[in-house]
């Protein structure tokens, strides 16, 4: 149940923003969006929300066909990137709006609005105005509106997105809390692949109109099942590379190669493109199992406890992430570590091969 | 640590600007004060007068007259074009090709000079030659403004609708492309009416440019001058003597320097007080 698309599709004069789409997110699940601007998080929104009616294919609710039902006929909360509140209601007004457009008996609608306030740390703001609220309080009513709403369907289109990244942080983690035992079909689009981890659930990987991918999270990132679901999800960039299979062995060049691991062995010999995440290439200490290459530094930055340096590998550019701080000068030479059981090998149509 | 230095060099910088306001604002403005504490028969021979002059003014009918007609006129004029601006602002595309064409139309009437709008509905509004005229009487209403008293301020303040209403309508408008298009989509998904969008959210986001619109339709109305004084010349009788146009009579017709002098301040000071506290009220309701 939850939200179904059954070949859906958008077009809006002669672009396409979603190519004919199946999907269905499980019912009560927390669903993240992932995919990089303009790949169309939003739109799919819209149509899930009813805000737009699909050009094509029919969208189901809970086992009820709601295509082109207005989103006032249907109860849908939606948090936006921006903060959307009321500006002259005080942060109670706001959160009580809905329940006032439902119609809901003024005890009752107290105790909600302060029930909802207390969970989202809001009841000392309740009588202000959203212009005199920080950020992550803007944000957080507009979240507390969304909630108290009970809506079965809430969607959230990049909502911390605006936030500094200490409150990004901490709603971060409250988000997926908040909406537990709601019952309610969430939907999180994002384009940060550490926050779709971050916030676990289900992910669908979005690229350029297209669900590439939709599993557990966590699978997902482990085994994307094409190259773009790989791209889209991989922080800094996946690495990628083309790779020679002869016999039993991978060859990146003459001199670099590794055994095949066991379960490709049916794969025919030929070219294949390899993927490697950047912090399964590490620099300085090798790690177990791992096929050394010698690299030239190109560009060194160090995030904190980790150092992001971008390499230059036999001619391909690769990032790669490891621990600690290193002090690399561009022009270095340095040797370099693949931990080349965790590489992702895609055929030549993009597909993740197996074993 | 930055350190501030002095630098007299500055002053170099600053001076043009001193010496140009003063030239343009503070002597001018004092020469004004001069007159209005002092008689002079010519030959710029002066008698100290203290407050007469003021007395005077404050106290003569015919500036409470034309002070009234100024701040009905002045009434009128911000309860039409104000909500018929944001009307207007509000039935405007919010985009595509008509935009800009709405935009052009609009600013029309704002490019054209003022006397020649006064000119324009002279011509216009007159019984026997003018089209709206002609037309009026064509009806079988009996309009003439150069001789009813109703019919010239009915005939001032359509004119003045018409010349005027665009800025409130782009300012309006303006405040109203400037909210980002979530809002409506919430307030969709909210299921809220058409009026409490208004309500709620169109009208506290254009609140700003509507204070400004407000403020500066309120100083250009109560300055009046060239309008009114092409069309009806202040009459008939002197029904459509407003502020400015007694002021001149004052001070050019009558060559009354003394008193012309004091009404003028308390003029500038009329302006000045409404729009402080115009602006302290709309800021303090900012605050709430």
């Amino acid at each position: 149940m939850g939200i179904e698309l059954r070949k859906v599709s958008k077009q809006v004069g002669a672009e396409t923003y979603i190519y004919e789409t199946n999907l269905s997110l499980e019912k009560g699940g927390f669903n993240v969006l992932l995919g990089t601007a303009l790949s169309g998080k939003t739109t799919l929104m819209r149509l899930m929300a009813g805000l737009e009616p699909p050009t094509t294919g029919e969208l189901w609710f809970d086992g009820e066909n709601v295509t082109g039902v207005p989103v006032q006929k249907r109860s849908v909360a939606m948090v936006y990137q921006q903060f959307i509140n009321y500006p002259n209601f005080s942060v109670f007004d706001n959160i009580a709006s809905p329940l006032r457009v439902a119609r809901i008996p003024a005890g009752e609608l107290r105790q909600r609005v302060e029930r909802i306030a207390e969970l989202l740390r809001l009841t000392p703001m309740l009588q202000r105005f959203p212009n005199e609220l920080s950020g992550g309080q803007q944000q957080r009513t507009a979240l507390a509106r969304a909630l108290v709403k009970n809506a079965p369907l809430v969607l959230l289109d990049e909502p911390l997105a605006n936030l500094d990244y200490k409150l990004r942080e901490e709603l971060r983690d409250e988000l997926p809390k908040l909406f537990k035992g709601t019952g309610a079909t969430v939907v999180y689009a994002t384009s940060e692949p550490l926050e779709a981890l971050m916030l676990a659930g289900n992910t669908a990987t979005l690229h350029e109109g297209r669900v590439t991918q939709y599993g557990p999270t966590a699978k997902i990132y482990r085994t994307p099942n094409t190259l773009l679901s790989a791209q889209v999800f991989s922080d800094p960039p996946i690495n990628t590379a083309n790779v020679n299979k002869k016999g039993d062995t991978f060859h990146l060049t003459d001199a670099v190669s590794w055994r095949v691991p066991n379960g490709f062995a049916g794969l025919g010999d030929g070219s294949y493109t390899m993927g490697i995440r950047p912090h399964h290439l590490t620099l300085g200490t090798a790690p177990k199992n791992a096929v050394k290459v010698c690299a030239t530094v190109l560009v060194a930055e160090i995030s904190g406890s980790e150092s992001v340096v971008h390499v230059n590998v036999e001619g391909n550019n690769w990032v790669s992430e490891s621990h600690g701080v290193h002090p690399y000068k561009v022009g270095d030479s340095v040797e370099l570590f693949i931990s080349v059981e965790r590489c992702l090998y895609f055929g030549s149509d993009g597909q993740l091969l197996t074993g | 640590m930055i350190e501030k230095t002095a630098n007299k060099k500055a002053w170099l910088f600053v001076t043009p600007v001193v010496a140009l306001v003063a030239f343009n604002a503070l002597i001018p403005l004092m020469t004004v004060v001069n007159y209005s504490v002092q008689e002079t028969f010519g030959d710029n021979v002066f008698f100290w007068e203290g407050v007469k002059w003021f007395e005077q003014v404050l106290n003569s009918e015919r500036f409470h007259e034309s002070f009234l007609r100024q701040m009905a006129f002045t009434g009128m004029i911000l309860v039409i074009q104000v909500p018929l601006g944001i009307a207007v602002a509000l039935t405007m595309p919010r985009k595509g090709p008509w935009v800009s064409v709405c935009l052009v139309l609009m600013a029309l009437p704002l490019l054209i000079p003022w006397n020649v709008v006064g000119a324009m509905w002279n011509i216009f509004a007159l019984p026997d030659a003018g089209l709206l005229g002609r037309m009026i009487n064509g009806l079988g209403i009996d309009y003439n403004f150069t001789q009813q008293p109703v019919a010239a301020w009915l005939t001032t303040v359509v004119m003045d609708v018409w010349h005027w209403t665009s800025l409130v309508v782009l300012l309006a408008y303006a405040g109203l492309r400037s909210i980002p298009d979530a809002y409506y989509q919430a307030a969709k998904i909210d299921g809220a009416s058409a009026w409490a969008v208004f309500r709620h959210i169109q009208l506290p986001k254009m609140k700003h440019v509507l204070t400004i619109a407000i403020l500066l339709r309120f100083m250009d109305s109560f300055m009046i001058y060239t309008e009114p004084f092409v069309l009806t010349g202040g009459g008939p009788g002197n029904t459509t003597t407003f502020l400015s146009i007694d002021l001149v009579k004052i001070a050019l017709g009558q060559f009354d320097l003394g008193p012309a002098a004091a009404m003028s301040l308390i003029y500038f000071l009329v302006v000045l007080l409404v729009c402080w506290v115009f602006y302290t009220l709309m800021m303090r309701s900012e605050k709430q």
